[in-house]
């Protein structure tokens, strides 16, 4: 089943839907991905909780996938888009989540609009979220460099794999999205993410589930946890053994204490 | 900063990829070689679990014929020995060629290959392929412009092989990708006779590549299988040519599988569809051969490697060889391209023609005490083949000439033993094949 594509300041974004059935009044979740990502990530628990007759939207941020760019550079404006997005898709509430950059917008879309997120769940995440300057600086020029540091970083064990996933080589697989990126797009993200501040005054009071990994280099363990120290209703699950590339690694374990929040 | 500044971290090296990738210590037993999971199915924990894993929502295996631990080790391995995001284990290298073909191809289509192939291959697409509505081109690797010229409106794939057969033409991947990727199609390569030790055909621009995994992969002789590799690096839906994968599949319950998928819209549509339906599935058994000989891949090449330039040097001055065909002498038309393309070494198969002819060949065979004569390459043990008169022996000399082949052409592959006694018995055998009445 296609997904959705609908025009948002009159550009047009793509909405994946896991191959679930259009519903328009059942519960609905929203998945936003990280840096230089796209929504397919998400494939996995897209497909469960279509299955399960939630609405799926699994998004592709501006300039990413199959929606139109630029690329914002703002984790605030990622989150207002967001806003927009669900209004499109006449979406009044949802469970939103989002991995690494997009924890930071799914964070941010919770905070200014608390009365349209009935859960958040942050995977690998940190706020703030510094980026490292020879990240940034290769990701600026537009070098591999940049591809293979984040690609690198963002999975445990070295690079020897040992997937869930029959077959899948999970450093490749992350390496070509990044490589089908526009230039400029993974910069952009890149900026979003260390320039993100941690609003003082934010109020979240829905159920927050923060999924961290034990071997996280590109966001450790301790920030997920000092984020959810932050949330008076965060709920944490640490992954032993597992990197930032929690959705290659650990796919069925990620699903596992999604289902706890996102269904509940 | 300046461009060349920028330094990512070093990738992990192709040694300790051979050895290493895809597998972990067994979590069960601490088995610290694969364990063979000889199992048809795999106990799920509960329903729900269990239409996940049908569904595609959840990761692991359910049935042998779709996936195996042992099978997904080798799996993973050979992807990222490959450079690709993933790899589907088969019953053998013709297995490969058809899950590839048949995940994209269709009754009506059209592909165009290199005429310089394996002869089952060519079987495949000269004669079994047409009674399923898809026909070939067939055109000389040597030049990508011939490639170009064949694509029609309803051409879907874009074939060669690494190293031809029998000339061992290099094909020029870098620029026949182009050609394809100009027409908006993907280029498929048959690399069975580099192995991603001498040569990585998607980091050259390849977008699938199969080996047959009989051969230098497992090593020894001892299994028949095959692996496909999807580089994830073709656009299929920006190319607007493969329905397959950018519409709904009726057979998965709509599933788009670019859409859902991305990079890995074609090998999760071959896993789902050709290993499903067709169900040329390896065996756990054999998945752990070719693992063992993936672990010592790169010292078995550098040796075969090595053991060919000498074998060919003494075949290029020997008095009773007209002509030897490997693409690291100067005299091969490819000389240069094969230096730029397979730095490492041009492979250890290659062809010579004898002086003599047809009787000549066959003495020269008969004469030989450490060469097998057999139908295969890729062994640790030295192979020969005399295809006039074993394989090709109903075909007369006109036939032979239009398919590349002398009648004194032999073909060798060349193991891992001392060379010195490769040449050795290669001298004997040619002194008896010259003493044959001509």
């Amino acid at each position: 089943m296609s997904g959705t594509r609908i025009q948002v300041d009159g550009r047009t974004v793509y909405v994946g839907n896991g191959s679930g059935l259009p519903r328009p009044d059942a519960e609905s979740v929203v998945f936003v991905h990280g840096a230089g990502m796209d929504h397919t990530v998400w494939a996995l628990p897209s497909r469960y909780f279509a299955r399960q007759g939630l609405r799926v939207a699994a998004v592709d941020l501006p300039g990413h996938g199959r929606s139109e760019g630029p690329p914002f550079d703002r984790v605030g404006d990622m989150a207002a888009w967001l806003g927009q997005v669900l209004d499109g898709l006449a979406i009044p509430t949802a469970a939103v989540v989002g991995h690494s950059m997009g924890s930071l917008v799914a964070y941010r879309f919770a905070s200014t609009m608390p009365d349209r997120c009935r859960a958040l769940a942050l995977l690998g995440t940190s706020a703030p979220m510094p980026v490292t300057h020879p990240l940034l600086s290769a990701a600026k020029d537009n070098h591999h460099a940049a591809i293979d540091m984040a690609n690198t970083w963002s999975h445990s064990t070295g690079t020897l794999g040992a997937n869930a996933n029959p077959g899948v080589w999970m450093l490749a697989v992350g390496e070509r999205l990044l490589e089908r990126s526009a230039p400029g797009v993974f910069h952009a993200d890149l900026t979003a993410c260390n320039t993100f501040v941690v609003d003082g005054d934010a109020v979240i009071g829905c159920p927050v589930l923060v999924i961290a990994g034990n071997d996280d280099m590109m966001t450790p363990a301790r920030a997920g946890l000092g984020v959810a120290q932050s949330l008076p209703e965060a709920r944490v699950v640490r992954l032993e053994g597992c990197g930032h590339a929690m959705l290659n690694e650990r796919p069925n374990e990620v699903l596992d204490a999604l289902i706890s929040v996102v269904a509940a | 900063m300046a461009d060349d500044e920028h330094r990512g971290p070093r990738p992990t090296g192709f040694d300790t990829l051979a050895l290493h990738a895809g597998q972990k210590p067994d979590t069960a037993t601490g088995a610290r070689a694969t364990p063979i999971y000889q199992s048809a199915s795999f106990v799920f924990p509960d329903s729900d679990f269990a239409v996940g894993l049908f569904n595609i929502e959840r990761a692991g295996h359910v049935y042998s014929r779709l996936s195996n631990p042992t099978n997904a080790v080798l799996e993973e391995r050979i992807s990222a020995l490959e450079h690709g995001v993933a790899a589907i284990a088969v019953a053998s290298g013709q297995a490969a060629m058809h899950l590839a073909v048949s995940t994209i191809c269709s009754a009506g289509d059209h592909v165009v290959a290199s005429r310089s192939l394996y002869g089952g291959t060519h079987n495949l697409l000269q004669y079994t392929l047409p009674r399923f509505g898809i026909e070939t081109t067939f055109v000389d690797p040597r030049s990508p412009g011939a490639f170009g010229a064949a694509i029609r409106d309803n051409t879907r794939l874009v074939f060669g092989e690494i190293l031809g057969n029998p000339g061992l033409e290099v094909l020029d991947v870098p620029a026949v990708a182009k050609v394809a990727h100009d027409a908006d199609l993907p280029l498929l390569v048959d690399a069975t006779f580099a192995t991603p030790y001498l040569c990585k055909p998607i980091d050259l621009g390849a977008d699938l590549v199969f080996h047959s995994a009989t051969k230098f992969l497992s090593g020894h002789g001892i299994v028949i299988g095959g692996v496909v590799i999807d580089g994830g690096t073709f656009d299929w839906e920006a190319s607007g040519k493969f329905p397959t994968l950018t519409e709904p599949y009726e057979g998965f319950h709509d599933l788009v599988f670019a859409e859902e998928f991305g990079p890995q819209a074609f090998i999760v549509r071959a896993r789902r569809e050709g290993l499903r339906d067709f169900g040329a599935c390896m065996s756990p058994t054999t998945a752990f051969h070719v693992l063992q000989g993936l672990e010592t891949l790169p010292i078995r090449m550098e040796k075969h490697v090595a053991n060919t330039r000498e074998v060919a040097a003494f075949l290029d001055q020997h008095e009773s060889v007209t002509s030897v065909s490997y693409p690291e002498l100067p005299s091969h038309p490819d000389h240069d391209l094969s230096a730029r393309l397979l730095p490492r070494g041009a492979g250890a198969v290659f062809s010579f023609d004898i002086k003599g002819g047809r009787d000549a060949g066959r003495t020269f065979i008969e004469n030989l005490s450490i060469f097998s004569h057999l139908a295969n390459v890729g062994d640790a043990k030295s192979l020969v083949i005399h295809p006039a008169s074993t394989t090709h022996h109903r075909m007369d000399a006109e036939a032979l000439a239009a398919a590349g082949i002398g009648e004194g052409l032999v073909r060798l592959s060349i193991g891992l033993e001392d060379p010195r006694d490769l040449i050795g018995d290669l001298s004997r055998a040619l002194r008896r094949a010259a003493r044959t009445p001509g």
